[in-house]
């Protein structure tokens, strides 16, 4: 079972039809996940692989489709635009996986969608993943199997070595969220927690942080206070040196703030059993 | 990326914020004639792109143009952290009343921008917090409505400012606001907006940090990019899209994205080993890409081992291998490589490898051991 996405997902692709997005729209529905409709403005009654109607707006493809689930593969310089028009268009969750656009435009779009109260997950994210029912975003399919780990990270390609890991002991993941790597984004590691902490299907949960902002502080918060499911986490950028943004927007030490031995320490004193390094967490979860 | 003071105030000057009377220049000699034109006394600022240049002597008075040309000499010939100063601003010297702390920044936690503003002027603002916390009045801006009148009155009466400058105080403030909203600044910092003894406040300091991403609709910004702090093979990085940092230890990393890659350097540390560098090569990286980063790791001659940890997802590893050979082939490094290649097309990726005389690894923590011991092993 599953958080966020499940079997009666209905997606939407935002960006079909350029190259990311058609991959992925290809590498999604092989999956099994139920990709109803696209948008690429201007390219409305055009059709991909066949199957899968493209249209020039969110609007019409929600009304001719039922879309209820939006991912967004378009540009940086456009994204913020394709968040509003989901947003507007009715759209209750949205996931932008793009990486780059500018934190003003995140702020207005956070701004604005919490006002609707529309669920964003990104941007600058993996997207989420609950095998064995549906992907939606871009982590490998194949190397998640499904069982009772929640998993939620803020990294992309570590969480991929996470689940891998995982599936190399045969252990599973109920649903694996990836929030994304941008000082502001949608939903957070505590949003996320709390899901997983009420989905009967998630016994376990994997928390994947990095330095940069207070984040994973509040969730150490969260979890001592709120949570009763055992927590194992690991925090990337314990060598990283303070004031470099390390690849992602938001991992910046800043100010002396959002160190990784912070971090820990929250997380330790929270009761969150810590792996030195991504390969510990299967046995930690033991 | 940051904005030097001169610049920033350039800026500020354009939304109608009062700077001082003044001129940049790297020349110690067209300080002198600055000065004469200012006539009477002036500032000369080191213009670095860090902090501190006051107590590492960067910033001067000096009281007639002669001492502006010796002052000015002196502050060219400088280094302030490493950096060298290349351009002094000379400034007509205020006469101040009061100064104030006067900032607009990100706050990541309320997803919002924030107004910062103090009393206690003139000292970083870093420093009240941790010292005089109480001194900071905060605000929130609605990103989606800009900044309202009363939110300034409110600004300004939270630091004591006497009624008769709310009017200059809040023009000012308004302005900063466009300052940071149309230029997608992530910091714009006014310290210390002064109070002058003829009574009108004046922007003695400014600073700006712009962000990255937004670039794209700022290429006035992005051309005047001054990178004397980054290291030349971050310079060199930046050309191919790729995210170098350097750092000083002795293995190198090539990696595909930036939380894998810092939990390889993270693990390099936990086995005893010390990494030279972060590199997310990114997402779909094809071997021209990774030719260039293996170049750029090499690059640097404390490396005596390199680590490849590739999961590949969008990165497909037998592209990975494809730009690791040709890299080989073009460098061909002497130091020991170790790979290890996980996920789409690994097994193509490695079967190319085969004949590369590179160690192999299975694991990370395999990896992570092997690239210890042999940056080790080189070393000895």
């Amino acid at each position: 079972m599953s958080i966020l996405v499940n079997k009666s997902t209905r997606l939407l692709v935002q960006g079909i039809t350029g190259s990311e997005g058609l991959f992925h729209t290809r590498q999604m529905v092989a999956y099994g996940t139920n990709v109803v409709s696209g948008v690429t403005p201007g390219k409305g009654g055009e059709w991909v692989d066949q199957k899968i109607p493209v249209f020039d707006s969110v609007k019409i493809a929600v009304e001719a489709t039922g879309a209820n689930t939006s991912i967004i593969f378009v540009p940086a310089r456009f994204a913020a635009d394709s968040i509003f028009e989901a947003a507007d268009a009715g759209i209750p969750f949205i996931i932008c996986i793009t990486e780059g656009i500018p934190v003003s435009d995140m702020m207005r779009v956070r701004t604005y969608i919490d006002q609707l109260g529309v669920r964003l997950l990104g941007p600058n994210c993996p997207g989420l993943l609950t095998p064995g029912e549906a992907k939606v975003g871009i982590i490998p399919g194949d190397i998640a199997i499904p069982g009772n780990i929640g998993i939620v990270s803020r990294s992309g390609t570590l969480t991929y070595e996470v689940l891998y890991a995982l599936k190399q002991v045969g252990m599973g993941s109920s649903t694996t969220v990836g929030i994304g790597g941008d000082p502001v984004n949608g939903t957070n590691h505590i949003d996320v927690l709390q899901m997983f902490e009420d989905d009967p299907h998630t016994d376990k949960v994997v928390m994947i942080g990095e330095i940069g902002g207070s984040d994973e502080e509040k969730a150490a918060e969260f979890i001592a206070t709120k949570m009763t499911k055992p927590v194992v986490g690991f925090i990337a950028g314990q060598t990283a040196p303070a004031g470099k943004r390390m690849g992602h927007a938001g991992a910046i030490i800043e100010g002396g703030s959002g160190s990784a031995a912070d971090k820990i320490r929250a997380l330790e004193k929270a009761g969150v059993k810590m792996a030195r390094h991504p390969e510990e967490i299967p046995g930690l979860l033991n | 990326m940051k904005l030097h003071e001169y610049q920033s105030k350039q800026i500020f000057a354009r939304y109608g914020i009062p700077i001082p009377k003044g001129k940049v220049t790297a020349a110690a000699s067209e300080a002198k004639e600055i000065a004469k034109e200012l006539g009477g006394r002036v500032v000369i600022k080191a213009q670095v792109l860090v902090g501190g240049r006051g107590k590492a002597g960067g910033i001067k008075v000096a009281k007639d143009p002669d001492e502006a040309e010796l002052f000015a000499t002196q502050i060219l010939s400088m280094e302030i952290k490493g950096l060298p100063v290349r351009k002094v601003l000379v400034d007509e010297a205020a006469s101040i009343e009061q100064e104030i702390y006067l900032g607009i920044t990100n706050d990541r936690a309320a997803k919002r921008p924030v107004i910062m503003a103090s009393a206690a002027g003139g000292v970083e603002i870093e420093e009240v917090a941790k010292t005089d916390p109480d001194k900071i009045i905060k605000l929130h801006i609605n990103p989606l409505l800009g900044i309202k009148d009363y939110q300034t009155r409110d600004i300004a009466a939270g630091i004591d400012l006497p009624r008769e400058y709310w009017k200059q105080f809040g023009d000012i403030l308004k302005a900063l606001w466009q300052v940071y909203n149309d230029n997608d600044a992530t910091l714009a910092e006014i310290n210390p907006l002064v109070i002058s003894k003829d009574k009108r406040l004046v922007a003695l300091d400014g600073k700006m940090l712009i962000d990255d991403n937004a670039l794209f609709r700022h290429s006035d910004l992005a051309n005047v990019r001054d990178t004397d702090e980054d290291a030349p093979s971050e310079i060199e990085a930046r050309k191919y899209g790729l995210t170098f940092i350097k750092l000083d230890g002795n293995i190198g990393c090539m990696v595909n994205g930036a939380g894998l890659a810092m939990a390889s350097m993270d693990i390099l540390k936990f086995f005893g080993g010390d990494p030279a560098n972060f590199l997310d090569i990114g997402g779909g990286a094809g071997a021209d890409k990774v030719a260039a980063a293996m170049r750029i790791i090499l690059s640097d001659p404390n490396v005596k081992a390199i680590l490849f940890n590739i999961f590949g997802g969008i990165t497909r590893c037998d592209e990975v291998a494809r730009g690791i050979l040709t890299a080989i082939a073009e460098v061909q490094p002497k130091v020991p490589m170790v790979v290890r290649l996980v996920g789409t097309n690994a097994k193509e990726g490695r079967a190319m490898l085969a004949n590369a005389n590179m160690i192999t690894a299975e694991t990370l923590a395999d990896a992570a051991q092997k690239a210890v011991a042999a940056a080790k092993g080189a070393q000895a």
